[in-house]
């Protein structure tokens, strides 16, 4: 069992260890929806609730496997239960919401790949996170993730109306300003007084 | 060695199942009937997702088409065929609607329009209108960067010699981007038969309009004088009551001094008055002012 304080977790998922900008888990995303701002929030809600459930389902399955002691499956089973929980969470969203699953549109299977999902699952079971803390870490990393991508949507709608040098127009700029992004971030480093 | 082969084995199998056996219980459990007409409506739209019927895209207005609450001669982009084959498929009305066109409430292009600046930014209308305005000194005109031109699905406009749009009539579906586009808001959809056209916003008066547009309407009054009720001097600026467009004749532009107010024909373009003057500069006007009249 881990003991660290759940604000720590929280503080430390959204901000410090940010699963985009200092992990580099679910870049694909991050590239790709960030051209707007209005697509990269629906992505971002998206994602905080795929990633939370999909916590969940995986925090159970390990205790599962630990019983049967093949702690060699998590990852063949933990991707097993990410597709099926999207695909679930689709069917539900399209039965109770079809305004919300129009919105969502594309976005929602497309996280079925995205690593970030799968990297909450095998972090929270390497650290032997409980319950309760797995929910916080994964609530926290996916709002980080959704930060990430919000700060970079602002920033590339900004850009679209600046004269910027033909060279690095589009993928590479996105490519600098993660980067530029992700040293800012390295500023958050140190706050909750170190691990 | 074995066992270990069976647990894994077992357990993938278990959850294989279990999982595939929640899947096609939520599957039945949150189906959602669709109309398969949908999906054939949707396919026989053009699919420009334009969104001039008023719908947000074509699945939209498929969905509304299969349920009877929109005609389908309310795509505009579909060709009169496409909407026959639609309405014969879902058996309705086609309930054809009279045919609509972006229109330019402008005709300030670079030889009769003078510069207040040089402006030499991204050649992109909205870059040029955030800088005080633009380069015109007519704050209201067109600013003949193209980007209507570029925002046009439909290839249906084009700017002519004097960097002002043109719009094809034939190819416009009325789907309302250049409307949108425009940071001057000088584009709006008007159907067909109304002839009768204002193409000017400028809202200065007499010579102070005149001396920022050679063609600017500079309100004198005359048009609404031959056509009393039908036009109409608002804010300095000539304005058409299209509810009596049935009435609508050349009368009022004759004795139009610089020809703003103008009259649409179908393939020839705007014809302009006997009085209007007559405009035969083609050179690009400078950077500088006329003898501007201070303006009160």
């Amino acid at each position: 069992m881990n003991e660290v304080s759940l604000g720590y977790i929280f503080i430390d998922s959204l901000l410090i260890n940010n699963f985009v900008l200092s992990v580099f888990l679910g870049i694909c995303p991050f590239i790709g929806v960030s051209g707007k701002i209005t697509t990269a929030w629906r992505m971002g809600v998206a994602v905080i609730f795929v990633i939370t459930v999909s916590s969940v389902l995986a925090f159970g399955t390990n205790v599962l496997l630990m019983h049967f002691h093949a702690e060699y499956l998590r990852i063949i089973s933990f991707i097993v239960i990410i597709a099926s929980t999207v695909q679930l969470v689709e069917m539900f969203i399209k039965k109770t919401s079809p305004a919300l699953f129009r919105a969502l549109g594309i976005y929602l299977p497309l996280i079925t790949t995205n690593c970030a999902v799968l990297g909450v699952a095998l972090f929270q079971t390497a650290r032997e996170y409980s319950l309760v803390q797995s929910v916080v870490f994964a609530v926290a990393s996916s709002a980080g993730f959704a930060l990430a991508l919000f700060l970079m949507a602002v920033i590339r709608e900004r850009l679209e109306l600046s004269d910027i040098p033909d060279m690095v127009k589009g993928t590479a700029l996105v490519l600098m300003l993660a980067g530029t992004l992700s040293l800012a971030f390295m500023g958050f480093a140190g706050i909750g007084g170190g691990s | 060695m074995l066992v270990d082969f069976l647990i894994a084995g077992g357990i993938m199998a278990a959850m294989g199942i279990l999982l595939a056996a929640v899947l096609a219980f939520a599957d039945k459990k949150f189906y959602v009937w669709e109309d398969p007409r949908i999906d054939q409506v949707e396919g026989m739209l053009p699919s420009a997702n334009c969104g001039a019927c008023g719908q947000p895209g074509c699945r939209a207005f498929a969905e509304k088409a299969v349920k009877g609450e929109i005609a389908p001669g309310k795509c505009t982009v579909s060709s009169p065929d496409g909407v026959i084959a639609i309405a014969s498929f879902l058996g309705v009305n086609a309930g054809a609607e009279e045919k609509r066109v972006a229109r330019l409430a402008c005709a300030g292009g670079s030889n009769v329009a003078w510069n207040k600046a040089l402006y030499s930014g991204m050649t992109t209308c909205r870059a040029a209108a955030l800088v005080s305005g633009g380069g015109k000194s007519c704050s209201w005109g067109c600013l003949g960067l193209g980007d209507c031109a570029r925002a046009c699905t439909f290839d249906a406009i084009h700017m002519d010699a004097h960097d002002l749009p043109v719009v094809d009539v034939d190819k416009c579906t009325a789907c309302n981007d250049c409307v949108v586009v425009c940071p001057k808001e000088l584009f709006s959809l008007h159907p067909i038969s109304r002839r009768l056209w204002v193409s000017c916003k400028n809202l200065l008066n007499g010579d102070v309009a005149e001396a920022v547009c050679e063609v600017a309407c500079t309100a004198c009054g005359r048009c609404a004088a031959d056509a009393p009720g039908l036009v109409q001097i608002t804010n300095n600026l000539a304005v058409v009551d299209y509810s009596k467009n049935r009435q609508a004749t050349r009368k009022p532009i004759e004795r139009c001094p610089t020809g703003a107010i103008v009259w649409l024909n179908d393939k020839s373009g705007a014809s302009k008055g006997l009085e209007a003057k007559n405009i035969t500069r083609k050179s690009r006007l400078p950077v500088e002012q006329a003898d501007l009249p201070l303006a009160r």
